[in-house]
């Protein structure tokens, strides 16, 4: 077979894989009778590519919406007339070099968008309420009653309270909702003093305000709500993007599968694929289930699912799995499992139960809630008896004070020490490449005692590079003829070669697992595996690399190549700054024994385990943390991914596949690996100065307490005090800027 | 003082206005792309929208 013949086969199965594209069965009608389609599109990164895809789309006249959402790569196109065009779409999406897949509409409906909403609608009514409170407030401030006469200070108060307790019941609902799960469960977080200093703070000024006193502080309560809220909505929006990586792992799943069925082909959901069926995947595809082979022979990429950069073989008979990538031949797949059962599937199982583990983990800010509130509630409550039955006040004047030492205590900027820092940490990050995913992430990572490393795509380049040739006259030649070839070796040596002329040959053949044929000149040449090419020389066993061999027909043009996956140009820097900060590193990897042991001994890691497959890190894992330690993953492909999600902390290139991008909490750009400490130091920072923010906190609570205490401020001046503090809270996280990437 | 009786309410009704059209934007789903919002401003032409 010839390579003309071979694109002729790859582009029929385009065709046919087009005309049974089986997206038309996703497509719903709305109201309006007009046609819905949900898609996923991948590999948008720029306004370019909105603007690509959504006028591929339009191009269609009958096409009434195309509106990619660029956060989540959905694509969502309502059209009239047939849907069978559905299809058409698909293939114009695809033929640009976006992925496509089906977007399920049920991953959609998670709580988190609604979350979203509801905070920024609580902040927005907060916002408008503190702003009109703000106006009338300024005018009691500076007029006394006397001045302003008790009839219009009443009148304002009452315009105050009947914009502040709406508000405050609205605006009020996360933490009410917040302190009343913890104390149903039991336990006591930070928004239970928070609701309790709002809650009485209203109440006691709506009392107020029915006697025409003057102690009427909605003012304060709507400030307090509309600060609080701020930090809460930072926090939130740190914390949200790490809960879609079980949601994109569906995605996967949820594709088509192209079936033989009585000799015809038919598109069919993957999910709807059982044992005994005959899958066709063409070359360049993704196996949709596990099977094994019924008819032909390819090879076929598992970096996804093992970890090894270099190709297997595999003829009739031979087990594949979900995931990896078909590379050289079309060819026929009996099923030997169902999609839910596949290894794939068993990956992702993994990693909702990581996932699930992760929930337990609590964080600083919570901790300190749990020392903090039975605190301030038994110093308010000790300061109402005090002054009630010590101080022999009225009941009114002992509740103001205690009110007073709630404000003043208010976790205000306990609530902002950790928002704050975080966002200005990931900031900061952002700018030297590094994605912080979630909102606990830097926490994590300062904590970390042990390191575990992945080694293909993460300690090296990934790809395998030319180390050592025996002739390099032969380099020309042998470059010219594996530019016809797809296989990974072969872009390797064109890419050795360079940019310069390549030779014209012609009757060009490949046999998949063994090597490339092609004449020259006159002359046979064969590229490949030692018994392919009849060459003299002898067969290279050493362990340095893979080998290929080049040679004519007659043995007189002869040469051989040794690719190797090198290491990053920064590894051993960065493995030996690890563990000079004290950390434990270890490499783990699914390659051959040999190949790891190469690796580590030149990044200086004694610590190694190699063939390891998912769920064996999975368990080396579990056994680490168990053991005590606080463990980083650091990885890129599917086979860590589990890993990524149960490791306390988990990192991954920006190289990485995406699932692996989506299970790590921190994705980092560029070539090298020093953007791993960089975080790291960053990381640090960020705890020492949360850690000085709770300790300002509590000097200042140490200086406040004891006046309000005693009665001598009033909780209007307790609110101004409150806010003064975050202020210190917030500028004292503003010297985290200051901190370099020293390495790049 | 009298003066106040029209001056607050015609500063809080402003203030609702402004609280409306918030909820406006948050209802017609304006906060979910940000990111998005963000390209697109670097999209020349803009007939797709007029559409």
């Amino acid at each position: 077979m010839g390579t003309a013949a071979n694109a002729e086969t790859v582009s029929d199965q385009h065709d046919v894989r087009r005309e049974l594209g089986g997206y038309k069965s996703l497509v719903r009608q709305n109201i309006d009778n007009k046609n819905v389609l949900y898609l996923h599109v991948t590999g948008v990164h720029c306004a370019g590519c909105i603007q690509k895809v959504e006028s591929a789309v339009y191009k269609n006249k009958d096409v009434d919406l195309a509106r990619l959402n660029f956060s989540t790569g959905r694509l969502n196109i309502i059209w009239d007339g047939s849907p069978d065009v559905a299809d058409d779409f698909v293939h114009d999406i695809e033929s640009m070099g976006y992925g496509v897949q089906p977007f399920n509409p049920e991953s959609e409906k998670n709580e988190d968008s609604h979350q979203d909403r509801f905070l920024l609608l609580c902040l927005g009514v907060a916002a408008f309420a503190i702003g009109n409170i703000m106006l009338l407030s300024l005018g009691l401030w500076i007029t006394t009653a006397e001045t302003m006469g008790v009839a219009t200070r009443s009148f304002m108060h009452w315009v105050a309270a009947i914009i502040a307790i709406p508000t405050i019941i609205f605006a009020g609902r996360p933490f009410f909702f917040s302190a009343l799960k913890a104390l149903r469960n039991r336990h006591t977080n930070m928004d239970v003093p928070i609701s309790l200093a709002l809650i009485l703070a209203t109440g006691m000024s709506v009392f107020e305000l029915l006697q025409n006193g003057e102690h009427v502080y909605f003012d304060s309560a709507v400030m307090l709500t509309f600060f609080l809220l701020i930090g809460r909505y930072l926090d939130f929006r740190a914390r949200r993007s790490a809960k879609r990586a079980a949601t994109d792992l569906m995605q996967t799943l949820s594709g088509f599968a192209t079936i033989i069925n009585g000799g015809k082909h038919e598109r069919i959901p993957i999910r709807d694929v059982r044992e005994g069926m005959i899958v066709s995947v063409s070359s360049g595809e993704k196996f949709p289930v596990d099977g094994t082979i019924h008819d032909g022979t390819t090879s076929v990429d598992t970096s996804l699912v093992t970890g090894e950069t270099v190709p297997h073989n595999c003829t009739a008979g031979d087990a594949v799995y979900a995931g990896t990538l078909n590379l050289s031949a079309p060819i026929k797949v009996l099923v030997s499992k169902r999609a839910d059962d596949t290894l794939l599937a068993d990956i992702v199982r993994l990693m909702e139960k990581a996932e699930q583990g992760q929930a337990t983990y609590v964080r600083l800010a919570d901790k300190a809630a749990t020392l903090y509130t039975p605190f301030v509630h038994s110093l308010a409550l000790i300061a109402f008896l005090f002054w009630l039955f010590i101080g022999h006040m009225a009941w009114q004047d002992a509740m103001m004070i205690a009110v007073t030492v709630l404000i003043i205590t208010c976790p205000c900027a306990l609530g902002l020490a950790v928002p704050v820092v975080q966002v200005l940490g990931s900031g900061l990050l952002m700018k030297h490449g590094v994605l912080l995913k979630s909102g606990d992430a830097l926490e994590k990572l300062a904590k970390i005692d042990t390191v575990f490393l992945d080694k293909t795509g993460t300690l090296t380049i990934g790809k395998p590079a030319l180390v050592d040739q025996s002739n390099e006259d032969t380099m020309q030649l042998a470059a010219s003829l594996a530019s016809h070839s797809k296989h990974p070796l072969s872009q390797a040596l064109v890419n050795a070669y360079g940019g310069g002329d390549l030779l014209n040959f012609t009757d060009i053949s490949e046999t998949p697992g063994y090597g490339l044929e092609g004449t020259y000149d006159g002359q046979i040449f064969r590229l490949g595996q030692h018994e392919w090419v009849h060459t003299s020389k002898p067969l290279n066993n050493d362990d340095k690399g893979q080998t290929i061999y080049f040679a004519s027909d007659d043995g007189k043009i002869a040469g051989s190549y040794i690719f190797q996956d090198d290491l990053k140009h920064d590894a051993a820097a960065v493995i030996k700054s690890m563990q000079n900060s004290g950390l434990k590193t270890c490499l783990i990897s699914g390659d051959h024994n040999a190949e790891v042991e190469r690796i580590s001994a030149q990044v200086n890691i004694t610590d190694y385990h190699a063939e390891m497959k998912p769920d064996e890190k999975y368990t080396l894992l579990e056994n680490a943390k168990k053991g005590g330690s606080n463990v980083l993953m650091v990885g890129d492909g599917l086979n860590d991914a589990p890993v990524l999600m149960a490791a306390d902390i988990s990192m991954a290139p920006g190289s990485a596949i995406d699932m692996a991008q989506n299970a790590a909490d921190i994705v980092f750009m560029g070539d090298g690996l020093s953007q791993v400490t960089f975080t790291y130091d960053v990381a640090r920072k960020t705890q020492s100065l949360i850690l000085q923010n709770f300790v300002l906190a509590a000097i200042y609570n140490m200086i406040a307490i004891p006046f309000a205490f005693m009665g001598y401020i009033t909780p209007f001046i307790a609110a101004l005090a409150m806010s003064g503090s975050s202020l210190i809270v917030i500028l004292n996280s503003f010297r985290l800027k200051f901190t370099r990437n020293q390495r790049t | 003082m009298n003066i106040l009786m029209y001056l607050i309410p015609i500063a809080v009704l402003l203030g609702l206005i402004g609280l409306v059209a918030f909820i406006w934007t948050l209802k017609s789903n304006q906060y979910e792309d940000l990111d998005g919002a963000a390209h697109r401003i670097l999209l020349d032409d803009d007939e797709d929208d007029l559409k």
